[in-house]
């Protein structure tokens, strides 16, 4: 299976492993693979691994190693991670949301822009499990891929200023939680209290590409009650490892 | 200790050498527009390598130093006051308490530094004191420096004050290396012949993040969009309007545009201090010269560190001066 893949400089110091050219959550899987293989047992003179949705951009120190000795070690190693993927490393996240509201402002109008009762649009929303595709544009955004078809959405055009961290979002076929606050086209249906993104935490990322993250609904209470102890420091969810 | 920003250029920043390993993350490592000017002017005040420092965009400022600093404001060709005195560019010096050191224009350069002894000592964030202005980490709040701005120095001990004899960048006309791709592919053959063949200008239009090249506009046959995929700092995204962006030390971490070339490791810091109208030429090269490009850069920019000598002899015209025990301060640590 690594006759398709493509091996590309990104100048001298980054190679791209480039999987395929289109969205597929097959793809998604081997590159999560092949970046879970590198950084197990890393090759000489690796630096840094950036996966998106296909392809993996590997980073390394052309003073340790060259482009040719890391294009035939990715090649290897391609093809031992090409059959499939394995779960083995991967994370399911359970987060909390409160939908509707302040945040979630597009909720009722999207419900009825899609014939379904809000409870109806929650529950789809909530039922599906969503993959981390990749983490890009803002520290820890997240790209979930997995969003139900009847809920795709096209962004607005004119993008509305300072949309706050934990927005729960739309944009045409994938889903996101605001990480930090920014200006944003995504249609925001909910948030969730837990911090994408803490500066100040030891772990400042929740999220990593290839997580698995399901979201379930939380009333007022128990969300500002969790709100306040995120404030303080606390991590108020736990993955569940997959293997 | 602390030093007072009295008066400051726009995008001016504290810098250290970045924040390294948050790029899966979406988070550039920001870092010094010219990570060999910034290594220079630690090494001429006897600080650590990686001590954060003041980095300025084309102009410089005034400061206030409340105590006793070694300085050294490298990056071009500046005029650079201590108190009303004279003193090169590339060159540590020495500014009393209550010393007032005012930076003019870069003549020859875009970014400048200044580096106090003890470095800023601003917390930092997420392992780096960088100022990330696009996500608003690192440095004073995570913005430009601004007037009134009272920066912490770290704490001092001797060092030297050295000196380096810049060379000037060279007349005539300027190319820089990249190596063609990773989507090379979108572009046509006459598109591609064009991108080497005809010379491109730095557009007024450039920050931290990127620079935009004025020439010959780069329509991509295989389209201006493509699924996002990782970047790095110099690769060069070409979105729908065919002008080239290159991406510098806060470019995002990954983009949806074709990226035709990347430029080469040895040749980007060249092309990041170009002024705005400098032109210049895109040139092919294969991996392994860029490879042996960057062992080259590397070597010379270590060389570069290892034989600087002694600042002086000391000019200062003032029994004051003298009587500030600044020769002891030259061969000290």
């Amino acid at each position: 299976m690594t006759g398709d893949a493509k091996i590309l400089p990104c100048g001298e110091q980054a190679l791209t492993v480039e999987l395929s050219r289109s969205i597929d959550e097959a793809v998604n899987r081997r590159v999560i693979a092949l970046a879970r293989d590198l950084e197990a047992s890393p090759p000489e003179g690796l630096v840094e691994l950036v996966p998106t949705y296909r392809s993996l951009l590997v980073r390394y120190d052309p003073l340790l190693t060259n482009g040719a000795a890391m294009t035939a070690e990715l090649q290897a190693r391609l093809a031992q991670t090409g059959k499939g993927e394995s779960a083995k490393g991967g994370r399911l996240w359970h987060l909390p949301v409160l939908y509707g509201g302040e945040i979630g402002l597009d909720l009722d109008d999207l419900a009825k822009d899609k014939g379904l009762s809000r409870e109806e649009l929650i529950r789809i929303y909530t039922e599906a499990e969503y993959r981390v595709y990749m983490i890009g544009f803002a520290p820890g955004f997240a790209y979930l891929g997995g969003l139900p078809e009847i809920l795709h959405t096209p962004r607005l055009k004119q993008p509305r200023a300072d949309i706050p961290a934990g927005a729960i979002g739309i944009g045409g076929a994938q889903a996101n939680v605001n990480s930090v606050i920014a200006p944003s086209g995504w249609r925001y249906i909910g948030w969730t209290p837990v911090r994408i993104f803490d500066e100040a935490r030891e772990e400042p990322f929740l999220l990593r590409s290839g997580d698995l993250v399901r979201f379930h609904p939380v009333d007022e209470a128990e969300a500002r009650e969790r709100a306040s102890r995120e404030a303080a420091g606390e991590t108020t969810v736990e993955p569940e490892a997959l293997s | 200790m602390t030093l007072e920003v009295i008066r400051i250029g726009p995008l001016a920043t504290i810098q250290d050498k970045g924040r390294f390993g948050f790029r899966a993350f979406g988070v550039s490592p920001a870092g010094p527009m010219d990570m060999g000017a910034f290594l220079l002017a630690n090494a001429l005040i006897g600080n650590e390598a990686g001590a954060a420092m003041v980095e300025f965009a084309g102009m410089g400022g005034e400061f206030l130093a409340q105590n006793a600093l070694r300085c050294a404001v490298t990056g071009g060709d500046v005029r650079v006051e201590v108190d009303g005195r004279l003193v090169e560019p590339c060159t540590g010096f020495r500014v009393e308490p209550g010393g007032r050191v005012k930076i003019g224009a870069l003549k020859d350069a875009q970014w400048g530094y200044l580096a106090v002894s003890g470095g800023i000592a601003t917390p930092p964030v997420l392992g780096s004191r960088s100022t990330h202005l696009r996500f608003g980490l690192g440095g004073v709040d995570g913005r430009a420096l601004r007037e009134g701005d009272i920066l912490p120095v770290g704490p001092q001990s001797d060092g030297p004050l050295l000196a380096y004899s810049r060379e000037k960048p060279k007349e005539g006309e300027v190319t820089i290396r990249v190596i063609p791709g990773p989507q090379e592919d979108y572009f046509s053959d006459e598109v591609r012949a064009a991108f080497f063949s005809t010379p491109f200008t730095v557009s007024p239009r450039f920050d931290r993040m990127a620079m935009m090249l004025e020439g010959p506009l780069l329509p991509a046959e295989g389209g201006h969009d493509i699924i996002s995929d990782a970047t790095v700092p110099g690769s060069i995204q070409v979105p729908g309007s065919g002008k080239p962006l290159v991406l510098m030390a806060e470019g995002q971490t990954t983009g949806g545009y074709p990226k035709i070339a990347t430029i080469i490791g040895a040749d980007l810091p060249r092309l990041r201090q170009l002024r705005p109208g400098q032109s210049f030429r895109f040139e092919a090269v294969s991996v392994e010269e860029a490879e042996e490009a960057w062992r080259l850069s590397v070597k010379a920019d270590r060389e570069r560190l290892s034989k600087l000598k002694p600042a002086g002899p000391w000019m200062p015209g003032s029994e004051r001066l003298l009587s500030l025990n600044l020769i002891s301060g030259v061969w000290g640590g």
